[in-house]
């Protein structure tokens, strides 16, 4: 499903017409194959006050082969080697007088930052600050995050990861997500850690092998990505969707070498009938994917209770009903994953999707409050909200509704499902165990719901 | 009565099945062949279990009408499936008892321990139906290949005449009799006089079960959709026996006739296919054991000169595998009589009930009495689902292995099945 428009911007002509007309650029995202380095080029890693994780990212720098060099000076040489990642460590602001030191590492190395570049900046939570300047200072951090997402261009991106006190040992897995092509269209975003027991290492190239993963409405569109990657990444997968999707779902199975199961997971038995299908055939699972969701878009004033009721069954009882019932059975294996499907729609909101924004709002609301639950059994919970995805559901919108909405984000392109289904698989990972409650967006910095 | 001479074998255990959604005869499935529809089907298994590039033992099935270009036509589906290329398979044709003989043969392969696992199957099309040319043009056509010169070649292409560019239609009718089996099935239910209501009974009893079973999931398992169909199209959820009896007899003449499309099946296009293996096998890969096949039995009738009706002889195979194994026809939980018609299962029935059969024709001192109706075709049996001749016999054997696993352990079935040239193809399956 190719861009067109940004197909058109990078070809000759559309460089020189969208350049002089002012026209969005949209770069060509760098997107994730085995064996990709984690960036094209260089790093630099800089420091805003005392902060403690300098040798931790200069560590998973150095193991991933990536150049870490000195931090570039204001008026230094502005045309040397151009940047892969800037990564600044504002875990040491005591208040905003500490941020000068960030805007003084942050300009001139951004101005040397190549396309497709990142830009990650560490701080703890504010929340856990000492002093209100303190937390003044931590907050800042997400405007600077976010507004310089909104100023880099050709692809580059911004996150921020906040790290409390007690949980730097899941920096790695989360910095080298934000660093690598598996994070082409999550720009703008923060998540905050939670101290866990996180492996040091995992399999670079297969970080899901031996793993069974079940992932529902996998027949086609996002399910069928996200079924894609996370047998890539080496896992089982099991296929799941309603009978009635059972070719497709049969196609994509074979496809990747995992198993299909039809069942709609709505129906009453559905939990009792996944539970026990994972036990006899797999003996556990380790990652669940709540993917399956529906439509029914009305005006609320012209919907109807079936619209309402199916979409609300499907989008969230279902993920709750499935997840208690995994809970509940013992099947779920020690480190085991949630990843929860929610929407921008249910950050944002959308009109006519009352209904649809609900369950995915509800869906937030959800993993934030099954957090410490999983966190006691070492396992995770979370969510992502994709925000315009192109897939099979967007080519069928009007052209001018679907460009405009394509092009509300800071990277000036939908995402491909492709995007959501890596942010899922780096959730599922190993080292992705701090990473818990948390709803990752992945809407290439939506102008919606931010 | 077990033989104690059998030597111990193993008996193979059926992990599970897949079929697709059966079609009346040109609608879903008009432009589909039996190849794509057989490697749809096995591409479904495959995917439901997990086996994509695995080499199982051996693939067997079969197709009652046939291409001649299908001469080899598993082997074709499996090298278009995502099964191992290295999958050995061949082709059985034993009319509608394929399906099961296809699962008898894997079976006792298995049980002998000379294949670890298998997959039997059938698929079969009126719609793709293979016409052939008449015997004449064949013969002109034949002589015409062979011709040397010319002038030869001209006199063999002068011997073609119009009348004979019609061509053989395959017809549902045996070659020995020239009777449609429906109306073979006629003269049987006028000999046991069976009546139109007690068929049209037993056709919506099998319509309704079917779809109260869909609806509770439980094909979910066993059928995969294929080109847009997800449930069989034949299936009437909403039949009565008010609306079957306004239906005109299709088989049988003059007042007595009590055979309409409703109470036969239809011509239907589908495909279907089980997996067998060792226990060993199954558990080595994870996979389930929903029942073991026991034992079968097949039988033959003379119904051109012998005085039995064309579809009776699973009556007479019943009552030798029972004998074989030491049971009585009131040992099992489930019954699955293929409903080739609806006379046919209840001929078969009050057969076996009957006193006088039994002892002239099986040569049995009593009846072997009437089974629990309530345990009869559970989810649905032909009369719903449709008929793809060699496809019914998988069907009813991934379904039947399925009730008895979910029914618990040490649950019997039998499956009986009639099928044309007088024959008739039985088994019994065990949780």
């Amino acid at each position: 499903m190719a861009d067109w428009y940004t197909n058109f911007a990078n070809s000759g002509v559309g460089t020189t017409l969208t350049k002089q007309l002012g026209l969005p650029r949209p770069g060509v995202l760098r997107r994730y194959e085995p064996g990709d380095p984690l960036l094209e080029g260089p790093a630099v890693v800089g420091s805003a006050g005392q902060g403690r994780l300098r040798d931790t990212v200069t560590a998973v720098l150095k193991d991933a082969g990536v150049t870490v060099l000195s931090p570039v000076v204001a008026d230094g040489d502005a045309t040397g080697e151009k940047l892969g990642a800037v990564i600044l460590d504002a875990t040491g602001v005591a208040g905003p007088a500490d941020l000068a030191a960030a805007h003084d590492f942050l300009a001139p190395a951004i101005k040397r930052l190549r396309a497709n570049g990142r830009v990650v900046i560490l701080t703890d939570p504010p929340a856990g600050a000492d002093s209100p300047a303190q937390a003044a200072a931590r907050q800042a951090v997400d405007g600077l995050t976010r507004s310089i997402g909104k100023e880099l261009r050709d692809g580059s991106t911004a996150n921020a990861l906040y790290v409390p006190e007690g949980a730097e040992s899941g920096v790695a897995g989360p910095l080298a997500f934000f660093l690598s092509g598996r994070s082409a269209y999550v720009d703008g975003q923060g998540v905050t850690l939670a101290a866990a027991d996180v492996p040091a290492t995992q399999d670079a190239e297969k970080p899901l092998a031996g793993k069974v993963a079940v992932v529902t409405g996998a027949a086609r569109g996002i399910g069928a990505s996200i079924a894609d990657v996370m047998a890539r990444d080496g896992a089982h997968v099991v296929a799941v969707d309603i009978p009635a999707a059972g070719d497709s779902l049969a196609a994509v199975a074979n496809r990747i070498g995992g198993t299909a199961l039809q069942l709609d997971i709505t129906a009453p038995d559905a939990a009792q009938r996944l539970v026990e299908h994972l036990r006899e055939r797999h003996g556990g699972v380790d990652v669940v994917v709540h993917n399956a969701g529906i439509t029914r878009d009305k005006l609320l004033v012209n919907m109807d209770a079936a619209r309402w009721n199916s979409v609300m069954a499907v989008n969230l009882q279902a993920q709750l009903d499935i997840t208690q019932a995994l809970l509940d059975s013992d099947v779920l294996n020690p480190g085991a994953r949630v990843v929860c499907v929610s929407s921008q729609s249910g950050i944002a909101g959308n009109r006519g999707q009352t209904n649809y924004a609900a369950s995915k709002a509800g869906v937030i609301g959800m993993v934030r409050a099954w957090a410490p639950a999983f966190a006691e059994r070492g396992a995770t919970i979370n969510a992502v909200a994709p925000g315009f995805i192109v897939t099979e559901m967007t080519a069928k919108m009007p052209f001018g509704t679907r460009e405009v909405g394509a092009r509300l984000n800071s990277l000036q392109q939908g995402g491909l499902p492709v995007d959501v289904a890596e942010t899922i698989a780096w959730l599922s990972q190993p080292t992705s165990a701090g990473v818990n409650g948390q709803t990752v967006r992945v809407c290439g910095q939506s102008l919606l719901g931010a | 009565m077990a033989d104690t001479s059998t030597p111990a074998t193993r008996t193979a255990a059926i992990v599970g099945g897949n079929r697709i959604p059966f079609a009346r005869s040109n609608t879903a499935y008009a432009q589909a062949s039996n190849q794509d529809m057989l490697t749809a089907t096995l591409d479904g298994l495959v995917a439901r279990f997990g086996l994509q590039g695995e080499q199982v033992g051996e693939v067997v099935a079969g197709a009652v009408l046939k291409h001649a270009r299908d001469f080899n036509l598993t082997r074709e589906s499996v090298l278009g499936s995502t099964l191992a290329a290295s999958t050995p398979a061949y082709d059985i044709q034993q009319a509608c008892g394929t399906g099961l003989e296809a699962a008898i043969l894997v079976a006792n392969k298995i049980a002998l321990g000379q294949i670890e696992s298998g997959i039997a199957g059938g698929v079969d099309t009126t719609s793709d139906a293979p016409l052939a040319v008449g015997d004449d043009l064949r013969r002109v056509l034949i002589s015409l290949n062979s011709a040397k010169t010319l002038g030869d070649r001209l006199k063999a292409l002068s011997r073609i005449r119009p009348g004979q560019l019609v061509p053989d239609m395959p017809r549902n009718a045996e070659p020995r009799t020239g009777l449609a089996m429906g109306d073979h099935a006629a003269i049987t239910a006028k000999e046991w006089e069976i009546g139109r209501e007690e068929q049209d009974e037993l056709a919506v009893r099998s319509h309704q079960n079917m779809a109260a079973a869909y609806d509770r999931g439980f094909f979910d398992d066993l059928v995969t959709p294929y080109l847009g169909l997800t449930r069989d199209n034949n299936l009437r959820p909403d039949s009565s026996v008010e609306k079957l009896a306004k239906l005109k007899p299709v088989f049988g003449k003059g007042e007595g006739a009590t055979m309409t499309a409703a109470n036969s099946t239809p011509l239907t296009d589908g495909a279907s296919a089980v997996l067998l293996a060792s226990d060993e096998w199954a558990a080595a890969k994870g996979l389930p054991v929903l029942a073991h096949l026991v034992d079968a039995q097949t039988a033959a009738v003379d119904y051109v000169h012998g005085g039995e009706g064309l579809l009776m002889a699973p009556a007479y195979a019943v009552p030798v595998m029972l004998a074989r194994n030491g049971l009585t026809l009131q040992d099992f939980d489930f019954y699955e009589i293929h409903e080739a018609f609806a006379s046919t299962v209840l001929s078969t029935m009050k057969a076996w009930e009957d006193p006088a059969f039994c002892k002239e024709k099986l040569g049995l001192d009593a009846p072997l009495g009437s089974i629990d109706r309530s345990k009869l075709n559970v989810n649905g049996s032909s009369l719903a689902a449709g008929h793809p001749f060699a496809a019914t016999g998988g069907r009813i054997v991934a379904s039947l292995a399925k009730m008895l696993h979910e029914a618990g352990p040490g649950k019997r079935g039998l499956i009986s099945v009639c099928a044309a040239g007088g024959q008739g193809v039985v088994a019994i399956l065990e949780s």
